[in-house]
C-alpha cells in the first residue's frame, strides 16, 4: 500500500436501528473511487411485509475475516489497519464463496464482471485521514464515523459493540455497532 | 539457509522437480538430442525451468488450502463425470471467452479491457515464440546450394519453407517486435489507469501493480532495441541490446512465480468455478428461510459449512440450522432483527 494518513483514533459506528431507509448513503457510496462509481453499501426493509424496518449494512471489517478465508483465490487483503480490502482484481474469479459465507452479508458478486466486490471503507478517504462517504451523508447518524469520545457524548445511553455470535461463532469486528449500554456481545439467533 | 529447507513444502518441491524434469525431458525430445538447440538461448532456458519450479511449486502450495482444493476436486470429478463432453465443450467455450479474449474484463471497463488484451495477447503470442525457440522445438536453416529459402523444422521434421525477402520471411521474423508493439500499448494504457485513478492510487502497491507494467515496458523496449540494432545501427550495439534484454527477461521469469503474473495460471480456477456453478444448478438451488427467494446452489451453501468447519469457523445454530442456510439479505435481516430486540429490551430505542 502506499504510503497514508490513516487516523487510528477514528472508529465506524453503526446503529441500525436509526437507519429511516433514505438511501442517501448508498448514492454517496457510488462517488466512493475506489468502488469504481459502484454502490457498496446495503440497505434494505428487515420484513416489508409486517414493518417499515430498515436497515444499513457496512463492511464490518472482521478481525479474522470468515471471506478471506474461504476465498480459493487468495483475493481478499486485510491491511495493517484492519481494513478488509474488495476482492484484487486480478485474481478474483467470481466463485462466491465469499459473498455466502460472509455473517454479515455483505460482498456483492458483479456476474458479468467475474467480480466481487465490496466496501473497503472507503480507502481513498480514510487512508488520507477523511471521513467515508456514507458516513459523511447520513442524515439519523445511523452510520458515525469519528473517536469513540465523540460518540459516547452523542449516545450516553449507549456503548459500541465489536463482538457478534452467529450460532457457535463468535466474531469480533474493527466496525462496532451500537448496543443498549451493558451489552457486551450481539447475539444473531 | 537450512531453515528455508525446513520449511518448504514436501509434496510441492516433488511436484515442481517432476514439472522441470518433464520440461527438461520435452527440450531433450523436441530439439532431438539439443541438436537444435540455440547455445546463445542457455540463459533463457534455465529462466524458464526456474519459472516451471516455481509456478508448479506456487500452484501446488495454493492447491492444498482448503477453498482451492475443494473447488479443484470438484470441478474435476464434475468434469471427469458421464456429462464429460458437454463439461469440456463448456471450458472450451468458457476458455476462448474468459481467458484468451478476457470478456469478463469489458463487464468492468472496456477501456481496461482493451488496455488488458492488447497487454494479455501480446505476451500470449510472445510465449508462442519464444517458448518453442528457446526450447529447440522450432528452428530455421538455409541448405547447401539453396541460400535463398528457409526451411523450418518443428521437432526436428520438416515443417514448410519460405523465401529470404519475402513478406512471410518479414512477418515471422519480427513477431515479436508486434509482439512488443501490442504490449507496450496495452501496458501504457493500463499505467494510464494506475497513475490517474483516485480509487488504484490509493490501494494499488508497487510491487503488485506498478512493477509488473514496468517490466513488461523493458521488456518489449529491450526487445525492440535488438531489432532496431540489427535494422538500423547494423550491429553496433548487438551485445548491449542482447545483455540488456536478457537480463530483464531473466529477472522477469525467476519473478513470474512469485508476484502478480501468477494470475495467468490461477485464472484457470474461473472455469472449475463455472463448473461447479452450473452442475450445482442442475442438482438444485438452496431457498432462503427469510427472504423465501434462492439465493444459491444447494451444493454450494453446503460445501461452505463443510469448508468453514474445517477453517475453525462454526456457525451451526442450536436448533440444528447454520447461519449460512440465509441469504445474505437474510443475514442482514436477521442481524437488524436481533439488534432491534437488544434495543426493545433494553426499553430504549435509541441513545
Amino acid at each position: 500500500m502506499p504510503e497514508t494518513n490513516y487516523n487510528h483514533e477514528m472508529a465506524f459506528f453503526v446503529d441500525m436501528q436509526r437507519c429511516i431507509g433514505c438511501h442517501a448513503c448508498e448514492m454517496a457510496c457510488a462517488e466512493c473511487e475506489t468502488n469504481g462509481q459502484e454502490s457498496m453499501i446495503h440497505v434494505n426493509y428487515v420484513n416489508r411485509a409486517v414493518s417499515t424496518q430498515t436497515t444499513v449494512q457496512v463492511c464490518m471489517h472482521c478481525e479474522d475475516p470468515t471471506c478471506a478465508n474461504v476465498c480459493p483465490a487468495d483475493a481478499i487483503h486485510q491491511d495493517d489497519f484492519g481494513v478488509v480490502h474488495t476482492a484484487n482484481t486480478s485474481r478474483c474469479i467470481g466463485c462466491s464463496n465469499c459473498v455466502l459465507a460472509c455473517p454479515f452479508g455483505v460482498p456483492k458478486k458483479e456476474e458479468k464482471a467475474e467480480l466481487m466486490m465490496k466496501c473497503n471503507m472507503c480507502y481513498d478517504r480514510t487512508s488520507v485521514g477523511k471521513k467515508p462517504m456514507c458516513a459523511t451523508v447520513c442524515p439519523s447518524q445511523a452510520l458515525f464515523y469519528g473517536t469513540v469520545k465523540e460518540i459516547e457524548e452523542m449516545r450516553p445511553d449507549s456503548v459500541p459493540v465489536n463482538s457478534f455470535k452467529f450460532g457457535n461463532q463468535e466474531v469480533k469486528t474493527k466496525v462496532n455497532v451500537m448496543m443498549p449500554k451493558g451489552t457486551h456481545t450481539l447475539i444473531v439467533e | 539457509m537450512f531453515k528455508l529447507f525446513q520449511t518448504l513444502n514436501r509434496i510441492a518441491v516433488i511436484k515442481a522437480t517432476i514439472a522441470v524434469v518433464f520440461v527438461a525431458f520435452l527440450v531433450l525430445l523436441g530439439s532431438r538430442d539439443l541438436q537444435n538447440f540455440d547455445p546463445a538461448l542457455i540463459s533463457y532456458l534455465i529462466g524458464t525451468l526456474f519459472a516451471v519450479f516455481g509456478i508448479a511449486y506456487r500452484y501446488s502450495v495454493w492447491l492444498q488450502r482448503p477453498p482451492t482444493r475443494l473447488y479443484w476436486r470438484r470441478s474435476m470429478s464434475f468434469l471427469f463425470s458421464k456429462d464429460f463432453i458437454q463439461y469440456v465443450l463448456r471450458s472450451i467455450r468458457l476458455f476462448f471467452k474468459n481467458i484468451l479474449l478476457q470478456r469478463f474484463i469489458a463487464h468492468r471497463s472496456k477501456t481496461r479491457w482493451a488496455g488488458h488484451f492488447l497487454m494479455a495477447i501480446g505476451c500470449l503470442l510472445a510465449f508462442a515464440i519464444t517458448i518453442p525457440l528457446t526450447f529447440g522445438w522450432i528452428h530455421f536453416e538455409l541448405r547447401p546450394g539453396d541460400d535463398v529459402t528457409y526451411y523450418a523444422k518443428v521437432f526436428g521434421f520438416d515443417a514448410g519453407t519460405f523465401p529470404l525477402g519475402s513478406v512471410q520471411a518479414f512477418v515471422a521474423f519480427h513477431g515479436l517486435v508486434w509482439c512488443s508493439f501490442l504490449v507496450i500499448i496495452g501496458s501504457v494504457m493500463m499505467m494510464k489507469r494506475r497513475v490517474t485513478d483516485g480509487g488504484l492510487i490509493a490501494t494499488q502497491s508497487f510491487s503488485e501493480d506498478l512493477l509488473p507494467l514496468i517490466l513488461l515496458i523493458a521488456i518489449s523496449v529491450t526487445g525492440l532495441g535488438i531489432s532496431y540494432d540489427y535494422t538500423f545501427l547494423q550491429g553496433k550495439t548487438y551485445q548491449f541490446m542482447a545483455v540488456t534484454h536478457a537480463i530483464v527477461v531473466i529477472l522477469w521469469l525467476v519473478w513470474l512465480p512469485f508476484g502478480k503474473f501468477f494470475h495467468i495460471f490461477q485464472r484457470l480456477a474461473q472455469l472449475g468455478a463455472n463448473l461447479y456453478k452450473h452442475e450445482g444448478e442442475r442438482r438444485g438451488m438452496a431457498t432462503c428461510e427469510h427472504t423465501g427467494q434462492e439465493f444459491a446452489t444447494q451444493l454450494h451453501v453446503n460445501d461452505l459449512k463443510t469448508l468453514t468447519k474445517e477453517l475453525g469457523f462454526d456457525y451451526d445454530k442450536k436448533d440444528g440450522r447454520n447461519h449460512l442456510d440465509l441469504s445474505p439479505e437474510g443475514k442482514r435481516s436477521a442481524l437488524a432483527k436481533a439488534h432491534f430486540e437488544a434495543r426493545k429490551e433494553s426499553g430504549k430505542f435509541f441513545g
